[in-house]
């Protein structure tokens, strides 16, 4: 970038008194776009259902964020305290938190098979040699289409959309853990060989640590592939769940509502990507 | 010949892998005839290796196969001319690009495969719902590798071009472009993947098309070999696809 940045005749943007050039143009894309949505929602040339008024969209986030529509049982005990009450809070969090638990389950399945896997194939070359390859290549077949087979084995619960993410972020963790074994710098293992560190110290205390930007990296990766597994698996066959109310308001054409949960889905996904991403910078 | 000496030949990692493969797919069938595996939920591997010849030749294998392979062709062109058009716009201004480019990199970790409700709403049950979708989803990484390529290229080659003092198209198409091609068919490859992956998926998902398809209706229809047979041929698409484009990407990007 900055060996070909003077090629765009274009100085760098300074800081300005209010604004800086790059939030005007950022401002001036997002009102450009909302403009010209609202523009075709008023004109009809897309019907109005599809297209709907962003004041429309704005009602249906806020219904969805805020109107409590569903008693969640919520049951609390610490110690000698107790709190058991009924609450009414927005439908749309307690779906949240199906999908989040069954992401989150599946993260951690996925994550430690990964990482246990990962690791054996790391330190070993001949085991790398033989099993990566298949690895390698499951990787980036569509897993969606195990769904069938997930659903006879785990049956239509939660249980085989969580089997669903676990097998999607399995892959891009085993690579990473495997291949951040084999960069680990063959000095600190040898200190750690010199200290005479048994195999679960070695892991622990040397191993984890040096990877732990491409295990962090990895589990990025498979978090992502896990929501779009989890989440896909609830529109294909699922009663709750984010995925389900996306195929719902599909089917009961409340185009609102699901431009409101996409919004949101969007971004729940871009924010938890991006705090992993600074786990693994930080 | 000692057993080490003989894991230590070339082929000894490749040999136990198949052979550990084959291990497994025996231990499954010797399970499932001892009954401890219901066979209701998984059928004997030689049934679905039998069942293979059906759904190649009742269900059409290849005509869904050709009619992927066209969404996905479609798709991928959409996909160079429109990321590979964004990326070099976005080089070519720095303002457009500090502006965006956070924006395109947060849409590349963003589910958008997700919106396929939408896209039926839009374009209706059809080849366009599934190729639009595969589109979307697979744009961002095709930006970001072309930008990332043209903005690696080395300071000394656009120092040769402008002591030949070449205009800025010149530049671009002798030098820039050229320099960056290794990069931009990472993203194109990537973008291929990504638009594989979602087409099949949305093929499943909404019943309509291709392999995907295939892979819905016989679980609908519970033809439980039928089904692993599918999805084997979904994977063993994937697999030559991922290698083939492996060996262009090798053959453009010698030494990597």
């Amino acid at each position: 970038m900055a060996q070909t940045g003077h090629l765009t005749g274009v100085p760098a943007p300074a800081a300005g008194p209010w604004l800086s050039p790059v939030t005007r143009l950022r401002v001036a894309i997002l009102l450009t776009l909302l403009v010209t949505w609202e523009a075709v929602a008023a004109s009809g040339i897309l019907l109005r259902e599809v297209v709907p008024s962003v004041v429309v969209i704005g009602r249906s986030l806020a219904e969805l964020l805020f109107h409590p529509d569903l008693k969640w049982p919520v049951d609390i005990g610490m110690g000698g305290l107790r709190f058991a009450q009924q609450l009414w809070v927005p439908a749309f969090y307690w779906h949240l938190y199906v999908t989040v638990m069954e992401v989150a389950t599946a993260l951690v399945i996925g994550g430690f098979a990964g990482l246990a896997v990962g690791l054996a194939l790391g330190a070993n070359p001949f085991l790398s040699k033989a099993f990566e390859r298949y690895l390698y290549y499951l990787g980036p077949t569509p897993k969606i289409v195990f769904f069938p087979v997930m659903i006879m084995w785990f049956g239509v619960g939660p249980e085989s959309k969580i089997a669903m993410g676990t097998l999607s972020c399995f892959f891009p963790i085993v690579l990473s853990a495997a291949s951040g074994m084999r960069q680990i710098e063959g000095v600190l293992i040898r200190v750690g060989r010199s200290f005479r560190l048994n195999t679960w110290q070695m892991v622990t205390k040397i191993y984890l640590p040096a990877m732990r930007e491409p295990i962090v990296n990895g589990v990025r990766l498979g978090m992502g592939v896990a929501m779009i597994g989890t989440l896909l698996a609830e529109t294909k066959l699922s009663n709750k769940g984010v995925g389900f109310m996306i195929i719902d308001a599909y089917n009961t054409f409340d185009m609102p509502r699901m431009y409101a949960v996409l919004l949101t889905l969007f971004v729940v996904a871009i924010g938890a990507n991006a705090l992993v991403g600074r786990a693994s910078r930080g | 010949m000692s057993a080490r000496a003989l894991m230590k030949r070339p082929a000894a990692p490749f040999v136990f892998g198949v052979a550990c493969l084959l291990a497994l797919i025996a231990l499954i069938e010797v399970l499932i005839r001892a009954g401890l595996i219901n066979p209701f939920i998984v059928p004997k591997p030689t049934e679905i290796l039998w069942s293979f010849e059906r759904i190649i030749l009742e269900e059409n294998v290849l005509p869904r196969f050709l009619l992927t392979c066209g969404e996905a062709l479609a798709a991928t062109l959409m996909l160079s001319v429109t990321g590979i058009s964004l990326g070099v716009l976005l080089h070519r201004s720095r303002l457009v690009r500090l502006a965006t480019e956070t924006w395109i990199a947060a849409l590349a970790s963003a589910p958008l495969v997700l919106m396929y409700p939408l896209f039926l709403v839009i374009f209706g049950r059809s080849a366009w719902t599934i190729i639009m979708i595969a589109f979307v989803a697979a744009l961002p990484p095709v930006i970001l590798k072309t930008l990332e390529g043209l903005s690696g290229t080395r300071a000394v080659l656009i120092n040769v071009g402008r002591s030949f003092k070449l205009t800025p198209s010149q530049l671009y198409w002798k030098i820039l472009f050229p320099s960056a091609l290794p990069t931009i068919f990472v993203g194109v490859r990537l973008g291929m993947i990504f638009a594989l992956i979602n087409i099949v998926g949305v093929e499943f998902l909404i019943n309509f098309g291709g392999l995907g398809q295939l892979v819905n209706e016989l679980s609908e229809r519970y033809d439980l070999p039928g089904t692993y047979a599918a999805i084997c041929f979904v994977i063993l698409v994937s697999v030559m696809f991922f290698i083939g484009t492996e060996r262009i990407e090798r053959w453009l990007r010698p030494g990597t």
